[in-house]
């Protein structure tokens, strides 16, 4: 008999396939995780709509959990994902992944919000463009040690 | 009512789907690279977007057909996607002042969806509305950018800001189908839109030393499936494989 604890483990060994340093636990898509008479009920939720890990990832869930137990996986898209979700954890490994972790600011129109640099951690960067190589990321530049960089967008 | 909320499902979806296709469409051709990301970003959220519509459509179909079938297997007069978001890309100008239009109105849309007394709509309206505020941030920049920008940028922007305003009187119309679902309390009031879009439009073209388009020639019918000579060259680019090929996959 597969325990919710070991569900969890299971999923914790499976990485966002566009940022493998992060679990998708790490990145706090899965919702739900239950087991009851013999199944396990998993909840994930997608970070942007047309995310295209999201297929990938379904199939990964179902490939790890399928050979120990019967799995219904489901999707849910509200309450919607914020990076709230994302674990402290998570946040640490983007940083030393050279992935500047979730900043929140003022946001709007010609935003001035400051990340810092993930080399260097100086705060006198500049937002290059809000959308980046992936859904999930805009990009920026250190202005000292001109370092290019991902942000990983603060979504709310 | 089930079929007046399938048609406003499917208006929604196949807004979303042509817009993102069209957008789609400048992927390798914008001006910098960083732009050519922005757009095609907006383009694959859109077609998330329109995925999510089409899977509820289907099921509150039950005949059979998948989201694929939907998008892929539906005739032009089937469509009821905005006419707006299906006019050629042109040239940027007339993409971004296509997209603005469109933004701040998709905006104004998913938050009256918020309310709605339809869960799933609620749902990939909390969902959409956190990407269109990215959306409706990048057009209103690149409208005052270029409006405030050189005599060159500033000249073409207006233009377009011009061309493509007989498409935006549609945005705020009402077809048969929403009627009901207004009543209801399923679906916005289109007209409701109509002040608050007009105030972020006049303030952004202001900060862009831009003026606003006088009153001319409008157009509409996209919503019931009457449409411009573009739609369907979309959809053969668009369906052409599946037609071939029904049923295929990656
Ligand atoms: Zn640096």
């Amino acid at each position: 008999m597969v325990t919710i604890d070991e569900i969890w483990q299971k999923l914790e060994e499976i990485s966002d396939p566009e940022i493998p340093v992060l679990s998708i636990v790490d990145l706090g898509i899965v919702r739900v995780v239950d087991v009851k008479e013999g199944v396990a009920h998993v909840v994930i939720t997608p970070t942007y709509s047309g995310c295209p890990a999201m297929n990938v990832i379904e199939e990964e869930i179902q490939s790890k959990l399928t050979p120990f137990i019967k799995l219904d996986l489901s999707t849910q898209l509200s309450p919607a994902w914020t990076t709230d979700w994302m674990s402290e954890a998570g946040k640490e490994k983007l940083k030393a992944y050279g992935i500047a972790p979730p900043v929140d600011g003022p946001g709007g129109m010609f935003s001035e919000v400051k990340v810092p640099c993930p080399r260097c951690d100086s705060s006198n960067t500049k937002l290059v463009s809000q959308f980046g190589s992936t859904a999930c990321k805009s990009f920026y530049q250190c202005n000292d040690c001109f370092e290019p960089f991902d942000h990983f967008k603060c979504h709310r | 009512m089930k079929n007046e909320l399938i048609d406003y499902v499917l208006h929604l979806a196949d807004t979303s789907l042509i817009l993102g296709q069209r957008l789609g469409e400048w992927c390798g051709h914008a001006f910098v690279l960083e732009q050519d990301i922005a757009i095609t970003n907006i383009s694959l959220d859109l077609i998330g977007q329109s995925r999510s519509l089409y899977q509820y459509a289907a099921e509150l179909l039950n005949d059979g057909r998948d989201e694929d079938a939907l998008c892929m297997m539906r005739n032009e007069r089937e469509f009821k996607n905005l006419l707006l978001v299906e006019i050629p890309n042109g040239d940027f100008a007339q993409t971004l002042a296509r997209q603005f239009y469109f933004d701040v109105y998709h905006e104004l849309q998913c938050q009256a969806l918020l309310n709605s007394k339809d869960e799933r709509l609620k749902a990939i309206a909390e969902k959409s509305l956190k990407e269109v505020r990215y959306h409706v941030t990048w057009s209103a920049e690149w409208v005052i950018r270029l409006g405030d920008g050189t005599q060159e940028s500033h000249d073409r922007i207006q233009k377009s800001i011009n061309e493509v305003w007989m498409w935006t009187e549609e945005l705020m119309s009402t077809a048969p189908y929403e009627k009901e679902l207004i009543e209801k309390g399923i679906a916005p009031d289109s007209s409701s839109f109509k002040i608050p879009w007009m105030n972020k439009v006049k303030e952004i073209l202001k900060e862009a030393t831009l003026t606003l388009p006088a009153d001319e020639t409008k157009q509409s019918g996209g919503k019931v499936g009457t449409h411009t000579e573009f739609l369907g060259y979309i959809l053969a680019d668009l369906q052409h494989i599946q037609r071939s090929y029904p049923g295929l996959k990656w």
